[in-house]
């Protein structure tokens, strides 16, 4: 069972605490775009996900705390957590994330 | 006392003799002694039979790398355990234990018979054969191959022990209690650290209770060990953990042991737990698992009498058992020279020591002949001899072609050791080859860990204290004085004169896996050591390969002439010993699996003998029987007194949800397919919710109680979805929106009312809402009180009938239940169930989410355009409603069916065709989703998803069951019962 | 060497010394018309349908571990076709066609045992859900039958089908063509007969890179080995296809998840047949070895670690004894993970992808083994053809765009 950090609790907390919620920074498209979308730029928004092997930018549920939604960058190899932060903050580029590696920081 | 005895050595209690039996027998053993032990002291080493060939084995180790020795344990109803390895099972007046996989008996088992055709059964024989005829497989060779399975009898009643489950933290974990792990612990308890040191055996100490040679700063080892267990002991901040097993090791430091309580007491009284787990999340784990002896490979190695040098030692040292009485003594290693002179010690003879290797060092030789021990140097054993028990070894030197016999009644081997890596590797540890000694070592650690002692390499005493002491965070440097535990060489075979087809070398003894096999297995391809675990099963045992894997790795590398680390290593996988089924549950059984939620009513609807039903989580009241009536009778009744007068029912399990903020609107707007901003306040909409992929994901009606405040109610079982559903878009994508939202559902009792009778029954105890039709329409929501309650007052119906949903704070549910049951009797009023609901809906064509649909039904199949606002720009679901697909013609649409027997009621789930005759496959058009006994109309209604539903309308369709029966029915609109809606109307 | 009891038999008088090699590892040739990744049970089928069944003998396995090493050989070897929809029970009950027989056709014994599958109800939607695939089933020519819980018993003798329980047996439905087989001995037996007939197999040679040419078609796989030029590449690494598919340039609608298993120390023969209940969420089997195989579903967070969290494996056996409390007693043995690459739709992909001459057989999520010989089948037709069979044609990626999709969890729906 994981530990995860909680951006909001700024706490570890144990994985059982928390609901996988899918890759993250896959923006919901508005009312006007998706109009302009085919069918097929449309289903890769639903459906067509990175699947990392290495460092994955996804989301969590604190459901069973503080009920908030965040982000993390998890190596899918190791299952380590390279970093977690707040809804709405920008995807972290590759270098900002072996940054983090090297910083060895949740 | 039997001649095997060594009084005064060991740590068992002669003052306490103990009884037990073995296979019927009766044996005397000593507390302490371990079911091995108190064999062994009683001159027998036969103990079990192998797995394929049934051939006679005896102990080989003295710990839980046991492979042979497995019994199967007996205290009363419940409480038979197979597969239990004798030499840890201590003992206790009265146990009874018994051998396993034999019939009808140990000493002589028919099975054996496989042993004798053994050369027939090389590794991987089933994949070659009984394939021909092919009839004979389903009928004759699977049934046999069946039934040969297994080592232990199966259970067959249920256990009645109870199981811990602990959750606990610590700074430093610290596995395994020799003289590493104690050290660590003094150290870390030194500088005021969270420690728990835990072991699997019954004593702590290690091998320090096996090393009466050894001193430790001035004390011998065992008063070493009892000083340093005092001061452990009264530290105050070390919990020290016997008994105790680390199976497996998890992400991030979380540890799981299995600590067992009551196996070895002979009294348990009832109720005590017998074993626990304990989830430990460590600060640093210190792994000191110590190495395990690596067994020799050579014709007749798994004769009873042959075991490992140091578990003979370990017989000596805690039990005080002489393993035989005249020993010899095979080895690669230095160690077991050791071995040889403390038996010789303890007035053992030891016939001869029988080194394999060219080169020795001169001291041990002399050491040897200083005690009149004959050393073999350069020779090996190329046999033994003897039934229940070894009686000679043949040894042979390969030069000169010598060859002797040894008369002995034991033989001790020594291949070297094999560092424990398992709880390591579980953590993702990496290792290293280290080609000098032939092992694997660890390498890069994963986690914040470190693998010390013997399971690092650093074989010794001295070694091992200094290392703990490191680990732990101490500095210092032990003083010992030990015999040195030298090296040793490895052999991937041993030379034989023989002919290979003549030999039986062990290599896998539970599961007979000789060197032949890994050859075998090498030759036909078998080129990893993963493919050659697989097909040989080697390692596969309840050993899990601990004496086994390495000694494979060896000879499958020779025979591909290959590096070790080139061939691999079989993953360790956890648990590191066999953990049982009840200890993984805990207390999370019976009624603690999953706990049925209750409503506040529940207690209530118990009283009055409702038969209920399974739903989600939850139990509702399916249907309340009287008189003896059938679920049919009682239903019909319910449902005829609801549409004739009143019924009650308690819906409290609905989700709620309270949506509330300046935005809420809005966030409901994006949720739903309908509108919702012009919703008055004091007014109720039946709500319709989408998945992203425009499929209906939840339904139920929402009340506007503010301008920002929503009470939306949602499905029974979607109640978590649709919450996290709605989080998950208001956090994620609509983070914009000023909204909360609350789960409410607990919160809430409601008590549904449907009926003509319904508003006569509830008027004299309203205050604060004015009831009449034109103040309170139907589709409304009131807020204020019923009996003095405050409640949330819904007018909706779920029947077509006039119906109220009170909902009060549910700590009131009872009382308001229980006063309007009362009040109502006056007409006639029914509580009904599930069932009736479902009838009473169905009727009115109302869809169930979940049964009338499922996760590929749009709005459009289900008839229901009308809630899709093509006015909204955006909602969740609506760009999915226009994919191609899913405005296709001839999708599934769901409609109504009427059969034409009306007295058939049709079977949920049964497949609709258009042409009953054609051939298999049919091409079905769709199914029954819901059918009814409609009492109230006299006659059966369905309601199915059909392909082109909305186009067949008037058409009749087939519906072909089981056996051969066909029935007819008419497509229909989906709605059989006052079409109009009058009945809502009623004053 | 054709195996039978007779050449067992002549060669333990020799001592077995003159078995030859099952599967030769070869060294890579330049060029392929075919080159097959991954060397599961689906990969090697596919390679051995291809040189048997479809005259394509100059193909390639490559493999970046050791063939069979993967989910083949980690998963609890169910096998059954009593799928709800009729594409689902298209290509799953022509697996159970080829499972039958396979052992005489490929001469190679893969112990596939149709001692049943017995599917628990505990809930009124379980009725209704499994008597709905019943019926189906039924029209499908599919053998699928309701069983009450009497009859249920009779099948398991162990169950116990009192209905006061927090889980009762209401029913079930119960396949008897299904049950297990042996992992392994599909991807060697597979692995023999496809190297029988000329097929290359080559292990520890990891794909690194897909090489396309002007027109956008396949070349060959960059590899550990070096390049292999091939006309036609047919991708079939479960878990790892996302990765391999990203080499040539494609994203795919998929997530790969850790899924445990587990199996008990052997025990004498106590479950007779294959069981699984849905709303306890565990199935459980037992072995020709005697050991009880349990699993469920899978952790919660992507991963291609090989590893899972313990407190699955805490409710996977809570979840079997509150099946069968008599397991209490029992132990587990051994404990391990693989990692299964899921669909939106729960259902494969087999079939064409945009790249011409690249092929792919993926996201068979928790239900791959039991369709390893339909699965290669269609993928080697595919290969073959340059177009899908009908069987395999519904599985097609554009069901993503339109959204016909094959959704058998959907279908089964969650609880009202």
């Amino acid at each position: 069972m994981m530990l995860i950090h909680c951006p909001y609790c700024d706490e570890k907390r144990p994985e059982i605490e928390f609901a996988y919620a899918g890759e993250a920074h896959i923006a919901r498209p508005d009312a006007a775009e998706q109009q302009e979308m085919s069918d097929a730029q449309w289903s890769e928004f639903l459906f067509i996900r990175d699947n990392k092997r290495g460092e994955h930018c996804e989301r969590w549920w604190h459901a069973n705390g503080c009920n908030m939604f965040f982000n993390a960058v998890r190596n899918t190899v190791t299952d380590k957590f390279v970093k977690t932060y707040k809804m709405g903050q920008k995807r972290p580029s590759a270098s900002q994330i072996s940054k983090w590696n090297e910083g060895g920081n949740v | 006392m039997s001649e095997f005895r060594r009084p005064g050595r060991g740590l068992v209690d002669y003052d306490s003799p103990v009884k037990f039996s073995f296979d019927g027998k009766t044996y005397d053993g000593f507390e302490g002694d371990t079911v091995a032990s108190a064999l062994l002291a009683s001159g027998v080493h036969l103990m079990g039979r192998s797995f394929k060939y049934h051939r006679p084995r005896g102990p080989v180790g003295a710990g839980s790398e046991e492979p042979n020795a497995l019994i199967t344990v007996t205290r009363g109803k419940g409480r038979m355990t197979p597969n239990l390895r004798a030499t840890t099972m201590e003992i206790y007046a009265g146990k009874e234990t018994a051998s396993q996989n034999r019939y009808p008996g140990l000493g002589f088992d028919a099975g054996a018979f496989n042993n004798v055709f053994s050369a027939f059964f090389p590794a991987g024989f089933y994949n070659k054969t009984f394939m021909w005829p092919k009839s004979f497989w389903d009928k004759v060779y699977e049934p046999f191959i069946r039934k040969m399975a297994g080592l232990g009898p199966a259970p067959t009643e249920v256990d009645p022990d109870n199981y811990g489950s602990v959750y606990a933290t610590c700074d430093v974990l610290i596995v395994g209690s020799g003289p590493a792990g104690l050290a660590a612990a003094l150290a870390a308890s030194k500088k005021d650290q969270d420690v728990i040191l835990v072991d699997e055996n019954p004593q702590l100490g290690g091998s320090l209770i096996s090393s009466p040679e050894v001193t430790i700063d001035g004390l011998s080892a065992a008063d070493w060990r009892a000083k340093t267990l005092k001061t452990l002991e009264k530290s105050g901040n070390v919990r020290l953990m016997p008994r105790t097993t680390a199976i497996g090791y998890y992400h991030d430091n979380f540890v799981a042991l299995a600590e067992r309580h009551t196996d070895h007491l002979p009294m348990v009284e009832p109720g005590r737990i017998r074993e626990t787990l304990h989830r430990i999340r460590a600060g640093e784990v210190i792994l000191a698992q110590g190495a395990i002896e690596r067994p020799l490979v050579f014709d007749g190695n798994d004769r009873p009498g042959v075991m490992l040098a140091s578990a003979a030692q370990t017989y000596l040292n805690i039990y005080g058992v002489a393993v035989g009485k005249e020993l010899v003594v095979f080895t690669s290693h230095d160690s077991a020279y050791n071995a040889a002179f403390e038996l010789a010690g303890a007035n053992v003879r030891i016939a001869s020591i029988i080194d394999a290797r060219r080169e020795v060092h001169a001291h041990l030789i002399e050491e040897a002949e200083r005690r009149g021990i004959d050393v073999h140097i350069g020779m090996v054993v190329s046999g033994t001899k003897g039934k229940k028990r070894i009686s000679e070894v043949e040894i042979y030197e390969s030069v000169h072609n010598d060859r002797k016999r040894i008369k002995c009644d034991a033989l001790l081997m020594c291949g070297g050791w094999t560092p424990s890596l398992h709880l390591w590797s579980h953590s993702k540890g990496s290792i290293k080859w280290d080609s000098q000694t032939g092992v694997y070592l660890p390498d890069k650690a994963n986690e914040n860990c470190v693998c010390i002692g013997a399971s690092n390499g650093d074989f010794g005493v001295k070694a091992a204290l200094d290392a703990g002491s490191k680990a732990g965070g101490g500095r210092k440097t032990y003083k010992t004085e030990e015999p040195d535990f030298g090296v040793g060489e490895v052999f991937d075979h041993l030379p034989s004169y023989k002919k290979s087809s003549k030999t039986k070398a062990f290599v896998d003894f539970q599961n007979d896996v000789t060197d032949k096999d890994i050859k075998l297995a090498v030759r036909e391809g078998f080129h990893s050591i993963e493919h050659v675990k697989r097909y040989t099963t080697n390692g596969m045992a309840t050993d899990q390969g601990k004496t086994s894997n390495l000694n494979a790795l060896e000879i499958a590398s020779k025979a591909l002439g290959k590096d070790a680390p080139q061939v691999g290593l079989t993953t360790f996988r956890p648990p590191y010993t066999p953990t049982t089924f009840g200890a993984l549950c805990g207390y999370r059984t019976d009624d603690l699996f999953e706990v049925t939620r209750k409503t506040a009513i529940d207690p209530w609807a118990e009283g009055q003998g409702a038969v209920f039903e399974p739903v989600g989580v939850w139990r509702r009241a399916w249907y309340f029987p009287q008189d003896g009536e059938d679920m049919h009778a009682a239903v019909a009744r319910e449902c005829k007194v609801t549409r004739d007068s009143l019924g009650i029912f308690d819906a409290s399990t609905l989700g709620k949800i309270e949506v509330v903020g300046p935005d809420a609107s809005k966030f409901m707007n994006l949720m739903y397919t309908n509108p919702w901003s012009k919703l008055g306040v004091g007014a109720c909409r039946y709500g319709l919710m989408l998945g992203e992929n425009g499929y209906i994901y939840d339904d139920g009606v929402v009340g506007r109680i503010a301008e920002d405040r929503f009470h939306v109610t949602t499905t029974t079982g979607g109640a978590p979805r649709v919450y996290r559903h709605m989080e998950d878009y208001l956090q994620t994508e609509f983070p914009e929106l000023d909204v909360w939202l609350t789960s409410t559902t607990e919160q809430w009792s409601v008590i549904a009312l449907n009926g003509p009778n319904a508003r006569k029954l509830i008027a004299p105890f309203v205050e604060g809402i004015d009831l009449s039709p034109e103040a309170f329409p139907h589709m409304a929501v009131r807020e204020g009180s019923i009996f003095g309650i405050p409640t949330r007052l819904f007018r909706v119906s779920f029947s077509g009938e006039l119906g109220f949903e009170i909902n009060i704070p549910s700590h009131f549910g009872l009382a308001v239940w229980k006063a309007l049951f009362e009040a109502g009797q006056e007409y006639n009023i029914t509580p009904y169930g599930t069932e009736t609901m479902h009838v009473l809906r169905a009727e009115k064509g109302f869809i169930i989410v979940g049964q009338d649909t499922d996760g590929t039904v749009t709005p459009q199949d289900a008839g229901m355009n009308w809630i899709v606002s093509k006015k909204k720009k955006d909602f969740v679901g609506k760009r999915s409603l226009q994919r191609s697909d899913l405005v296709a013609e001839g999708r599934k649409q769901l409609i109504g069916l009427l059969t034409d027997d009306p007295k058939v009621v049709l079977e949920e789930g049964a497949q609709i065709v258009a042409d009953p005759n054609q051939p298999i496959p049919m091409d079905m058009l769709g199914h029954v989703t819901s059918s009814y006994w409609s009492e109230s109309l006299g006659k059966s209604v369905a309601m199915a998803l059909v392909k082109d539903g909305f186009n067949l309308m008037g058409q009749t369709l087939h519906i072909p069951m089981a056996g051969g029966v066909v029935h007819k029915a008419t497509v229909v609109k989906p709605v059989f019962y006052d079409p109009n809606g009058e009945r809502l109307n009623v004053l | 060497m054709k195996f039978s009891a007779r050449s067992l038999f002549a060669n333990a008088l020799s001592g077995h010394q003159n078995w030859p090699e099952q599967f030769p590892n070869k060294e890579p040739k330049k060029e392929y018309d075919v080159v097959i990744v991954g060397a599961g049970g689906h990969g090697l089928g596919a390679a051995y349908y291809l040189a048997n069944k479809y005259g394509i003998t100059n193909v390639a396995v490559v493999e970046k571990g050791w063939l069979g090493g993967g989910n083949t050989g980690r998963n609890t070897t169910i096998i059954r076709s009593n799928y709800l929809f009729d594409e689902s029970a298209g290509i799953y009950d022509h697996a159970v066609d080829l499972w039958d027989g396979l052992s005489q056709e490929l001469n190679y014994n893969v112990m596939f045992s149709k001692r049943g599958v017995l599917m628990l109800a505990h809930n009124v939607h379980d009725v209704q859900s499994f008597q709905r695939h019943v019926h189906a089933n039924r029209l499908n020519g599919v053998d699928n039958k309701w069983l009450s819980p009497e009859e249920c018993q009779k099948v398991v003798p162990i169950l116990d089908i009192s209905q006061n329980r927090r889980f009762p047996v209401m029913g079930g439905a119960f396949q008897q063509r299904a049950g297990v087989a042996r992992h392994d001995s599909v991807a060697w037996g597979y692995a023999r007969a496809a190297s029988k007939l000329g097929v290359d197999i080559i292990q520890q040679c990891k794909v690194i890179g897909i090489r396309r040419g002007a027109d956008g078609a396949v070349e060959g796989v960059e590899t550990e080995k070096g390049y292999i030029g091939a006309k036609k590449i047919g991708v079939s690494a479960a878990g790892n296809s996302s990765v391999v598919m990203d080499m040539a340039g494609l994203r795919f609608p998929l997530e790969s998840y850790p899924l445990q298993a587990l199996v008990s120390e052997p025990v004498k023969p106590i479950v007779p047949c294959v069981i699984m209940s849905n709303a306890v969420h565990a199935y459980i089997s037992q072995s020709d070895k005697g050991e009880l195989v349990i699993g469920a579903g899978t952790d919660q967070y992507t991963s291609y670690s090989q590893r899972g969290a313990l407190h699955l494996v805490e409710h996977n056996i809570m979840s079997i004894c509150e099946i069968f409390p008599i397991f209490k007693r029992m132990r587990m043995l051994r404990n391990w993970g693989g990692i299964v690459d899921v669909t939106p739709d729960r259902s494969p992909i087999v079939g064409k992808t945009p790249v011409p001459g690249l092929y792919v057989n993926c996201g068979w999520g928790t239900g791959g083994f039991k369709a390893t010989p339909g699965a290669a089948d269609m993928l080697a037709y595919t290969i073959a053809h340059d177009a899908p069979h009908k069987i395999n044609a519904p599985f097609n990626l554009d069901r993503f765009v339109g959204g016909r999709l094959i959704d058998e969890a959907a279908a089964a729906a969650v609880a009202h």
